[in-house]
């Protein structure tokens, strides 16, 4: 085992893909000579050259569609958008190009392309840098959305993003980057297919994924010294859901409170709450309840910027509330 | 450079048959067998005929919604098309994109895009997958003058230019952007001048004369893929028809329509052609009678084409499906 932090992990699967893949190249805004946005490159210019680690201007659109296109022509690229909350620039050629065109053309047109971004609040960066929006993403047939919470996932994810044929979007949480623990040596590719149960519980199901599942992992300790046994759902991937991880856990438990830093108001948190509903309502104790972001752009002010975004306090008083139904 | 009489007389067949080829594509929208939209390239036909031939087999091509003359010219077979429309298995693009989304990556035609400007992007980064695997390749990406007030236009110039990325810009200056004349949506309706700033060259040419056409296409990709930097070429053109069949072309005058239609690119360059003794009437009726003749056989390829199966609607939305129970557990 090796002592590593998210940002690290994030930064050696970069490194493997460079090293072991041949067409994969990474291009953004700052990835260069700056070192990344949140640091993530940092290093990987004077290691690759100019040529494999690209800086961008700031032109969202241009620089997502050019990695379509090369994804289109051969290439494997990796692609970084400071923040999710610049994806929106990039947005038509995601949704309309990336996510589209294998289906449009008949199957003849696949676009192997890799996005990472940061994602979430916390940090006091105000509504245009702190929103939650892979539920979004999340909602697109064509794009597989992931959201590494581990340090085994943050370097794990991405070579196996680089195999897909298809467009992943990895969401990086941004208060995960300095996120310290032990790492085997070895660790490398994990699935992109299934959630993971990242606690054993009995009572109730805490299901959630990304930045959350830190606070979701406390509630549950609180919860076990209240006398409350609560399972912890990383769903891992968003798109396609591993409705079969969930289900089986709600079989279980009987009662699910799903943890989501997005709005409540048709998010994903509504998403999986609704799939519980079609296809195991019979074994509910309880309503299903959710914690999630405020229905307001996340503020400035830490104290109104707490209050926004989901907390222990308010995890812990959710799956109380779910355990008081008989 | 000009065409041989070879060329010339080949471009002229392209340019009927692309006409010819709308015709019918109205005709048959009218009768129900064509649905969605329909944009027709009548009054165009220059510039896919012109620029096509300038083009390798290894170069690559992005249009737009207007697609037809675009895919026809580059080669894709007219029943693939045809059946497209039809919404058949056998179309193109197995019945999933329709006039505006026509694909053969086998002739490397990536499609007629139906976002203003949203193909730009991506022929960047054919080209840059291009020049990062030293092929010296040539990416022709064609977009109406609307694309110009679009964001996409401004970035991708600017990032190709910057990256030097073998890409041929084709600007399709057809004054209206459906209903906005081109003076009432820029600011400056020089688009060389606007191109030019971001360090490309750039041309103009009058696009409704198919050999000057072909001589600026050739000139263009003959820089791009010596110098492996973009370009920019404006043809100036003129749709005849309406924008799509939805389209009841209020914002034009119908003098206005009747005086390009004078400049109509077929009977320019088939007079000049005559008049230089290239052609006579014969020939010209023997590429007709060649032409409708395709054209009724892609008619009934389409007529005859199969639906796909409604069980496989939800193919080609991934290309690997998603993992069984067994292997979760494996």
């Amino acid at each position: 085992m090796t002592r590593t932090t998210y940002r690290e992990a994030l930064r050696d699967a970069l490194r493997e893909a460079l090293q072991r893949e041949p067409r994969a190249f990474l291009m953004g805004e700052d990835v260069g000579r700056y070192g990344g946005s949140y640091a993530v490159s940092k290093g990987l210019l004077e290691e690759f050259g100019e040529e494999r680690v690209r800086d961008t201007p700031l032109s969202e659109s241009a620089f997502v569609g050019a990695g379509i296109g090369a994804a289109i022509a051969g290439m494997r690229p990796i692609v970084e958008i400071m923040t999710v909350n610049f994806s929106l620039l990039a947005l038509d050629q995601i949704l309309n190009n990336a996510a589209t065109l294998r289906h449009m053309s008949g199957g003849q047109v696949g676009v192997p392309l890799v996005i990472r971004m940061a994602t979430g609040g916390g940090r006091q960066l105000a509504a245009q840098h702190s929103h939650s929006l892979e539920g979004w993403y999340a909602h697109i047939p064509g794009l597989r959305i992931v959201t590494p919470a581990t340090l085994e996932d943050a370097r794990g994810m991405l070579w196996t993003a680089l195999q897909d044929p298809d467009p992943v979007l990895i969401f990086e949480h941004l208060m995960l980057y300095n996120l310290e623990g032990e790492l085997a040596e070895e660790a490398g590719a994990v699935n992109l297919d299934f959630a993971a149960v990242r606690r054993e519980g009995t009572d109730l199901s805490l299901i959630t994924y990304g930045g959350l599942l830190g606070k979701t992992l406390q509630a549950a300790g609180e919860l076990a010294q209240a006398g409350i046994s609560a399972e912890v759902i990383d769903l891992r991937v968003l798109r396609p859901l591993d409705e079969r991880t969930i289900l089986e856990s709600v079989a279980r438990t009987r009662r699910a409170v799903i943890v989501d830093e997005g709005w409540k108001s048709g998010s994903l948190s509504a998403e999986v709450a609704a799939r519980i509903m079609e296809k195991a309502f019979y074994e509910l104790d309880a309503p299903v309840a959710r914690v999630c972001s405020r229905e307001v752009p996340v503020p400035y002010a830490r104290h109104l910027e707490q209050a926004a975004l989901p907390q222990v306090s308010g995890i812990v008083a959710a799956a109380k509330r779910v355990m008081s139904h008989a | 450079m000009k065409p041989s009489r070879e060329q010339s007389l080949a471009v002229l067949e392209q340019m009927l048959r692309i006409r010819r080829f709308e015709e019918k594509c109205a005709e048959l929208y009218s009768a129900g067998k064509i649905r969605g939209f329909l944009h027709l390239y009548i009054g165009e036909e220059a510039v896919a005929a012109g620029v096509m031939p300038a083009l390798d087999a290894d170069d690559a091509v992005l249009a737009t919604y207007r697609d037809h003359g675009h895919a026809l010219a580059r080669g894709v077979p007219a029943a693939g098309i045809m059946a497209e429309m039809f919404g058949k298995r056998e179309g193109c693009s197995r019945g999933r994109g329709g006039s505006m989304h026509l694909f053969d990556v086998s002739r490397r035609f990536y499609g007629g895009n139906a976002i203003v400007a949203g193909g730009l992007p991506v022929a960047a980064g054919i080209a840059l997958a291009d020049k990062l695997q030293h092929r010296a390749r040539v990416t022709a990406c064609f977009f109406g003058e609307g694309a110009v007030a679009e964001g996409e236009f401004h970035e991708t110039l600017n990032l190709a230019a910057l990256w030097k990325l073998p890409v041929l810009f084709l600007c399709e200056n057809n004054l209206y952007a459906m209903g906005t004349a081109l003076s009432r949506s820029e600011s400056d309706t020089d688009l060389c001048t606007k191109a030019a700033s971001y360090n490309l060259p750039t041309a103009s040419v009058d696009g409704m004369d198919v050999e000057a056409v072909w001589s600026a296409a050739r000139e263009a990709v003959d820089t791009v893929r010596r110098l492996g930097i973009p370009y920019f070429l404006e043809l100036k053109t003129y749709r005849f028809r309406a924008h799509s069949m939805f389209d009841p072309e209020l914002y034009r005058d119908k003098a206005e329509v009747e005086m390009w239609k004078r400049h109509c690119p077929i009977a320019t360059h088939s007079a000049r052609l005559e008049a230089a003794g290239s052609i006579r009437p014969a020939d010209i009726e023997a590429m007709r009678s060649r032409i409708e003749a395709e054209i009724d056989q892609a008619v009934a390829f389409a007529e005859a084409g199969s639906l796909e199966p409604v069980e496989d609607l939800e193919l080609d939305v991934y290309a690997r499906a998603a993992p069984s129970n067994e292997e979760k557990s494996s």
